[in-house]
């Protein structure tokens, strides 16, 4: 590891930026977040009054976040259980031995490339309740005229679907490098052991992709969580009613909008307490990973 | 036993056809979207309206760019996008470099900081801590200028990671002959390592550069003069102007422009994003 022995001030140098702009931007917002949400803050700050958990107990009970908290549950297992779903089978497909799979690979990759707000603006075309071809589809499969801005199951679909497109990109190129990483010998194997190719991916490769679809289940839900924000912001505002006012939404709306500082600091810690969790999960399962590959 | 053989071949021939059709109509569902959206930015606003819908291109797109470019003043705006997405990533590729070396040459007493700072990056992303970081801003003096808009991006665990890997995988023998020859270790880092980093070190640009042009939400909070906003909030500017005057053509002119910039870095760089996204999930 010391391959430079001798250089005892060098490594604090090199490490310094990074420590300190992690903990100035990172370490004491959040610090001060936690601190702030157990007080009563008046609009832009002049007054604040301590009043312990009352933040919380007030968010608890809140149906308008209770209902927020639900939404986004919901719309992140759509993206996390429609989008990976999808992503992984077209990865598969395009790692079977066929020619142009490279073509394929990178066939994909660009939804990367937009940006939440780009991908809401586009869908909100598709969706657009005089011209939109989706929403023409959608009437002549149904005979029901969908319109995303006064209809809350519209503006919830259109924000759900836009968000499932913009992350098939990402999802398919890493299970794609994911497959190639399950050794061939094993699911050969498999096959030669009589279990059917249908049989062999549930339970040789689903089982080897783990830590592909642990990662991936981390950063869709950071996603949906987090990165969503400027799609809703564009698109719907949050609206109509509270259909798309996701739990990032809300803090922003609370903070910046409603000027409700403690209140909006208090979801900040919820959210956090939330992510800690997911974050705890994926490396609970990349850890046990190594037992595989043992 | 031969005609099977041939009935196998001929089976696999025909799922082989339907494994590449299934791909290819995936592909085309996936882009026509985007490729709607652009053809609506190409036409009059008559045709923009027609119905059935035209599906062609049509020749008005200049014209349009130059209305939505002069609409929302995108002239500034993207040159705010684009200038703090090559500073930060070029300064996220410097400081991880940086650490990464710290990480993997050295024994000292701040090495066990990696996976803390690990988590703590990925356990705190901005809306966690969204109002004091904004008050943090305004006590710097720092609302509407560019610092607000790239210091605090610039640690990235990410990269760190990414060299670290890397690192790892460079030989003793190579920092052992240099040591001989009596380099100190940045000339090492400056004319052995980072020359071979050359991969990683354009893809984790492309990663920073996308995410950073699409960022939203900081850019919103901490600034509030037009000059000194991004183009993703241009594109609401647009957007909102639309929903009022019906006009998707000048819209889509607009986002065809605001989309380009990190599609085109993408593009060009894929080769070393795919493997710098292989080294991610061998991670």
């Amino acid at each position: 590891m010391n391959r430079f022995p001798g250089h005892s001030i060098l490594p604090y140098a090199l490490i310094f930026p990074t420590v300190t702009v992690i903990a100035v931007f990172l370490i004491v917002p959040f610090v001060q977040a936690i601190h702030m949400a157990f007080f009563r803050i008046s609009p832009f700050g002049r007054v604040r009054v301590y009043t312990g958990l009352r933040n919380f107990e007030e968010l608890l009970r809140s149906p308008e976040y209770l209902q927020s908290f639900l939404n986004t549950m919901l719309f992140c297992a759509i993206v996390i259980g429609v989008g990976l779903g999808v992503s992984l089978f077209i990865a598969v497909l395009a790692t079977q031995k066929i020619r142009g799979a490279a073509f394929y690979q990178v066939a994909f990759i660009w939804t990367y490339a937009m940006s939440p707000a780009i991908a809401g603006v586009i869908w909100a075309l598709m969706f657009d309740p005089s011209v939109g071809i989706f929403t023409a589809l959608l009437e002549t499969i149904t005979g029901f005229r969908l319109n995303f801005t006064t209809d809350a199951v519209g503006a919830f679909l259109l924000v759900t679907i836009a968000s499932i497109w913009i992350m098939l990109g990402y999802n398919i190129c890493f299970y794609i490098a994911g497959l190639q990483n399950v050794p061939h010998e094993l699911k050969e194997a498999a096959l030669v052991d009589g279990a059917g190719p249908w049989k062999a991916f549930w339970i040789i490769t689903f089982p080897m992709l783990s830590p592909t679809t642990a990662f991936l289940i981390f950063v869709n839900t950071l996603y949906a969580f987090f990165m969503v924000f400027g799609m809703l912001d564009v698109v719907t505002q949050g609206g109509p009613g509270q259909a798309t006012e996701f739990l990032v939404y809300k803090i922003y709306r609370d903070g910046f909008a409603r000027l409700r500082e403690g209140q909006a600091a208090a979801q900040s810690v919820f959210l956090f307490l939330m992510v800690a969790s997911i974050a705890g999960f994926q490396i609970w399962v990349s850890t046990k990973r190594a037992v595989y590959s043992r | 036993m031969r005609g099977s053989s041939r009935l196998r071949k001929h089976r696999r021939t025909l799922l082989n056809l339907a494994t590449h059709l299934v791909l290819i109509g995936t592909l085309i569902a996936v882009a026509f979207p985007v490729y709607y959206a652009i053809v609506m930015g190409t036409h009059t606003h008559r045709d923009a309206y027609a119905f059935p819908p035209i599906l062609m291109p049509g020749d008005q797109l200049w014209e349009n760019m130059q209305v939505a470019w002069a609409r929302i003043n995108l002239g500034r705006l993207a040159f705010n996008s684009l200038f703090i997405s090559i500073a930060v990533s070029v300064g996220k590729i410097v400081l991880s470099i940086m650490a990464a070396f710290a990480f993997t040459h050295f024994k000292f007493r701040g090495s066990w900081l990696l996976f803390p700072l690990t988590m703590i990056t990925q356990m705190l992303p901005l809306p966690v801590r969204i109002l004091p970081a904004f008050y943090l801003m305004a006590s710097f003096g720092w609302l509407n200028t560019y610092y607000a808009l790239t210091i605090p991006y610039l640690a990235s665990t990410t990269g760190i990671i990414l060299f670290r890997q890397f690192f790892l995988t460079v030989p003793d023998e190579l920092s052992d002959a240099a040591r001989v020859d009596g380099a100190k270790p940045l000339q090492y880092l400056w004319h052995i390592l980072i020359p071979l980093s050359l991969t990683n070190i354009a893809a984790l640009f492309v990663i920073e550069f996308v995410y950073i042009w699409n960022e939203y939400l900081w850019p919103l909070v901490v600034t509030t003069q037009a000059d000194m906003r991004v183009a993703q909030i241009g594109l609401r500017m647009l957007y909102t102007s639309e929903r009022a005057a019906a006009e998707w053509n000048i819209v889509m002119a607009g986002l065809f422009m605001i989309m380009l910039p990190p599609l085109v870095v993408l593009i060009l760089l894929r080769r070393q994003f795919a493997q710098g996204i292989a080294m991610q999930s061998t991670k």
